[in-house]
């Protein structure tokens, strides 16, 4: 598979770790009421659907940059690359 | 039909006009007592121990395309027993001596062979680590033989044991482990339930569950409603599509593992052989061609296909302690799909659901678990208790901190 990478362009997808649901850049408030049961379901459970999925890819051998690809996980067809940075500031975290 | 040598011989004599099908070809009823979804062989073996040992008779088998046409046929067909954990051990070694008795059970010839499963061992710290789960596995009544690197040079002198990066320091042995021929497992348990009364109802897929008040009464199919009494669904790798349609999210990942066959070579691997360095592991078949696979591929996927870079991560590994294999071409490659649990082990419980249960998250070794998990899924479906072998293998493990990772690295969808 080819990453086409936001800023270094079309990268191999060898380069990169797969880490897993876009969604774990949700990371729960551990002082929310609720925060027991949103761990549970952070560290565990997963969507996991056949189609298009939101996925983290770390640049681990390159820049360093965690990316958020939507992939289908059907054909591996890539359809958006974005910087998890960027990802995360539009959710009003900090970085 | 009873198989036996004098039948060969005689349906030999008389032109082979007396074969009939091995099951029959049935339309769903509007009822069942038992609908297990899936097919494979985990599902074949569950309506087979359903019947024989529950005295279940209103069961049906669900399969989306042809019987033993998804994982059971995709594997890498190895048995073993070589695991750690109490929870998982007298699990996989019950398996085991099921797999020793099968195919007289079954009346059927589904090949096992106890060829033997050599992990080789390539640094002390490794060496401990085998040895305490050697040692495991002689406390829960398997089999276990820490070998020298002079035994194993001279029972398998074409392992390269001085390899610079990775020289083998020996290795775990359990010689009572081994291959069987896969498809012919799901063949023989379908034969078997088939003849105790099961409906196995093949291209008929699950579309749907009819789920009212918080309890499963039934599913949609391609083949229209089915009502249940009890709906169990089978279908490691398809795990995560299927209960989707019942609302129900997994601590699953579904990823692709890819496995190679090579051309056809004279006997040359005596036994199942696993590097301890990297992912590799190989055998031979009774074909001649070498069968081998390594590592996922490492991100979620239902394409049953994968990509270059595991590839050659996986030669690489067949490189480092064969040598040998060099010249030899490969004739094939697959991906089957994988449910990848949280902690590298699998899921037999109740959901949530009432009347609705699950098997699956079977990571890449469900294969070698197939009759025990019949067994121990038949036991829940038929008693409402998990069986004492699986009790491990719940839903709220997760959360209630009692992972069974034999790697002990906590959660991580990408464990075996």
């Amino acid at each position: 598979m080819i990453i086409n990478h936001p800023l270094l362009g079309p990268r191999d997808s060898a380069e990169f770790t797969y880490m897993g649901d876009a969604k774990l850049i949700d990371r729960p408030d551990w002082q929310a009421p609720e925060a027991l049961a949103q761990f549970i379901d952070y560290g565990y459970m997963r969507d996991n659907p056949d189609g298009a999925h939101r996925e983290l890819w770390y640049h681990e051998q390159g820049d360093r940059s965690f990316l958020v690809v939507t992939r289908d996980t059907t054909t591996h067809e890539i359809f958006a690359v974005e910087l998890a940075r960027d990802v995360a500031r539009s959710r009003g975290q900090s970085r | 039909m009873r198989y036996s040598a004098l039948r060969v011989i005689k349906e030999a004599l008389t032109g082979h006009k007396g074969w009939t099908p091995a099951w029959r070809d049935v339309a769903p009823q509007a009822h069942y007592d038992y609908i297990v979804i899936g097919g494979g062989g985990h599902g074949l073996a569950t309506a087979y121990y359903l019947a024989r040992d529950h005295g279940a008779k209103k069961v049906a088998v669900l399969e989306k395309g042809w019987i033993g046409g998804g994982n059971v046929g995709r594997n890498t067909t190895i048995i073993r027993s070589n695991y750690l954990l109490d929870g998982n051990e007298p699990f996989y070694e019950h398996s085991l001596k099921l797999w020793e008795g099968l195919e007289q059970d079954l009346n059927y010839n589904a090949m096992v062979s106890q060829r033997g499963i050599l992990n080789l061992i390539h640094s002390d710290a490794q060496r401990d680590a085998f040895t305490r789960r050697g040692n495991a596995m002689i406390l829960n009544g398997a089999d276990a033989d820490l070998l020298s690197t002079q035994t194993i040079q001279k029972r398998y002198p074409f392992i390269n044991v001085d390899n610079a990066r990775f020289p083998i320091k020996g290795g775990l042995a359990q010689h009572r482990g081994g291959t069987v021929r896969h498809d012919a497992v799901a063949w023989g348990y379908a034969r078997a339930a088939d003849q105790l009364g099961v409906d196995i109802i093949q291209n008929c897929e699950v579309t749907g569950f009819r789920i009212q008040g918080g309890t499963c009464l039934g599913v949609e199919t391609s083949r229209g409603y089915i009502a249940g009494g009890k709906i169990a669904a089978c279908v490691a790798g398809s795990s995560g599509r299927l209960m989707s349609k019942a609302g129900m999210r997994l601590p699953i990942e579904s990823h692709v593992l890819q496995a190679f066959v090579s051309e056809g070579l004279k006997p040359v691997l005596p036994g199942v052989i696993t590097f301890g360095a990297g992912h590799f592991y190989c055998s031979q078949s009774d074909k001649g061609g070498l069968v081998f696979g390594g590592d996922i591929d490492g991100y979620n996927s239902y394409a049953q296909r994968g990509n270059l870079p595991v590839v050659e991560d996986v030669c690489e590994g067949a490189m480092a302690i064969f040598p040998m294999l060099g010249r030899v071409r490969l004739l094939r490659m697959w991906g089957g799909i994988m449910d990848m649990s949280m902690d590298g082990s699998p899921i037999i419980d109740r959901t949530h659901i009432d009347g609705l249960y699950f098997n699956g998250g079977w990571c890449y070794g469900g294969f070698k678990a197939t009759p025990a998990s019949g067994w121990c899924y038949a036991h829940l479906l038929a008693r409402d208790t998990p069986h004492e072998f699986a009790k491990a293998y719940r839903f709220d493990r997760f959360e209630k901190g009692q992972m069974i990772d034999e790697k002990g690295v906590g959660n991580n969808p990408q464990l075996h």
